[in-house]
């Protein structure tokens, strides 16, 4: 299986964001995208998952165009999302957003679901009966991976997933990402900031400037490249 | 003593009917943030048409059983006034979904206003009387003056009671009510998870005419009579409910009909009956600018 977006642009009102990016993920692959704030990451996330209305382009899953279709629909196509900033329903209960988070899913399949989630991060099944609102920012973030992880998705954004959580916490919430992608199977792209972490996790990575692909390749070269830095500065 | 007690039996009657109609004011508003205007009318419509079910059902084709007939008029006036509603909200809300602010309200403002023109010019502007039924009444209390409870208020606080729990638990264990639940706090992310937020918007207002619509026919049965005009200040009294208990609570909005209608009842025998809609104004008044929120109401949940 097979997600890629192709010439993909994007704008909010009459200003264009982004300017016609292409990138493409299989099912077991993680990718990341990288740039600096403002560079159109969570735009093009958004664009894939109907959130943003794409101007020109298409969004491809296993070959079929599903850009600009409403945004509910993505989840039922198999393709979920971490958003920024976690957004956990925070007047629920940590098992009631996951069970939300399995809406698409028969009951039977959301009672099996949540003892892998509760497996994946055994947290979360400590805390299941706790308000969502009360969890510190880590295990709010694993409760939104959860979430996302609970319609079986073919394929998981991730947006900024370590934004804001202590150093150690990060380093938890990238273990988790490798274990989906090996032990799920589920494709991935993961928005990041900080370079190093997304280029250890991820098998290819596209670097955005000012709304285009500026670069791509595997984590080594890039890690190795100059341009890199470029990108990362907003210069140039 | 005999007084407090009666008016209490009254007020808890009253209460339950407002609380009914509180829930629809307090989920909608709840999940699109519109005070939902026509409701009152909405439950104004659903008395008429469990006034027509039970007149075709009892004088048309005779039946006898004032259970049976009653049982049916409510599911026929439940799913009747569901209907209607739903169909408010296509035509008259959901096109204004993403305009401004006050659209849809203006818009449930025209709605109310035609539903209470349309019923006066189709059933006529004079109240209109059912067949008196289920007069008995069970002494609960002797003194200077017997307390009472009749076999309708037992009615009224036995159909409330079920319906109340049977909407507590769709809420707060099903799949759907944790989709409602969901879509209220954050609808991008609810439609992010695979939620049509359209559909559970719709199901918020069937819900909602559903519960207004057990309300409608209790009050049919209760006074016997309804007019055209009965959606004003029933609505009215039940808003205050949801704003007193805290509007987007659902516990609150039972809690406040049932204080209303207590207070209602009190406030006719302790000082004015003449007075006893001023009392629910006032009531309003002073809750809106003493404690917005509500009793049960809670500061919003920053948002990241
Ligand atoms: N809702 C919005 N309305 C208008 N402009 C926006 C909006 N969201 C983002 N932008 C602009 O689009 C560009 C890309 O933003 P974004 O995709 O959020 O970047 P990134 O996630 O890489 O930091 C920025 O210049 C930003 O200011
Ligand atoms: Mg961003």
């Amino acid at each position: 299986m097979t997600l890629a977006i192709e010439g993909l642009c994007a704008a909010y009102g009459e200003i264009e964001v982004l300017h016609g990016i292409s990138l493409s993920v299989e099912k077991g692959q993680l990718i990341a995208l990288l740039g600096a704030n403002g560079a159109g990451k969570s735009t093009a996330i958004k664009a894939i998952m109907g959130l943003v209305k794409p101007t020109a382009g298409r969004v491809l899953l296993d070959g079929r165009d599903i850009a600009g279709e409403a945004a509910h629909l993505a989840a039922r196509a198999g393709i979920v999302l971490v958003p920024e900033g976690r957004r956990i329903f925070k007047k629920m209960t940590v098992e009631e957003n996951l069970q939300v988070g399995g809406v698409v899913r028969s009951a039977a399949e959301v009672r099996e679901r949540l003892a892998d989630i509760y497996a994946l991060f055994p947290t979360l099944g400590e805390r299941r009966r706790q308000i969502g609102g009360t969890l510190s920012g880590g295990e709010q973030q694993m409760l939104a991976i959860g979430r996302a992880l609970m319609s079986r998705p073919s394929f998981i954004l991730m947006d900024e997933p370590s934004l804001g959580l202590a150093p150690l916490v990060v380093e938890r919430v990238h273990q988790a990402i490798d274990r989906i992608r090996r032990e799920m199977g589920i494709g991935g792209i993961l928005v990041e900031q900080n370079v190093v972490i997304a280029l250890g996790v991820a098998s290819h990575a596209y670097v955005l400037m000012r709304g285009s692909v500026v670069l791509s390749g595997d984590p080594k070269t890039l890690a190795a490249s100059p341009q890199l830095k470029e990108a990362y500065l907003g210069m140039g | 003593m005999e007084v407090f007690v009666q008016q209490l039996i009254n007020g808890i009657t009253l209460g339950s009917i407002y609380g009914l109609i509180a829930i629809g004011y307090t989920m909608v508003f709840g999940i699109i943030g519109m005070v939902n205007f026509a409701h009152g009318d909405v439950f104004m419509v659903s008395a008429f048409v469990a006034l027509i079910a039970l007149l075709i059902l009892t004088t048309w084709l005779g039946m006898s059983s004032v259970a049976l007939a009653l049982l049916i008029v409510l599911v026929v006036a439940m799913v009747f006034t569901s209907l209607v509603n739903w169909v408010i909200e296509r035509i008259a809300y959901r096109p204004l979904r993403g305009s401004f602010r006050l659209a849809p309200l203006i818009s449930a403002i025209g709605m109310s206003i035609f539903l209470s023109n349309f019923v006066q010019v189709t059933q006529g502007p004079r109240n209109k009387p059912i067949p008196p039924l289920l007069r008995d009444v069970i002494v609960v209390m002797h003194g200077d003056y017997d307390v009472t409870v009749s076999y309708r208020q037992l009615i009224i606080w036995g159909v409330t009671a079920v319906l109340l729990a049977i909407f507590w638990y769709l809420v707060s264990k099903t799949a759907l009510g944790r989709a409602q639940r969901a879509c209220e706090q954050d609808q991008k992310m609810a439609a992010l998870v695979g939620i049509d937020v359209d559909r559970t918007i719709s199901i918020t207002f069937v819900i909602g005419a559903a519960l207004a619509a057990v309300a409608g026919t209790m009050y049919l049965m209760y006074y016997g009579v309804v007019s055209f005009s009965d959606g004003f200040v029933p609505g009215i009294k039940a808003f205050t409910a949801a704003v007193l208990g805290g509007i987007g609570s659902l516990p609150g909005a039972v809690i406040g009909g049932l204080l209303i209608g207590l207070i209602e009842t009190m406030w006719s025998a302790y000082f004015s009956i003449d007075y006893k809609d001023v009392a629910a104004f006032s009531i309003l008044a002073i809750t809106l600018i003493f404690l917005p929120q509500g009793l049960l109401g809670r500061p919003e949940v920053e948002k990241v």
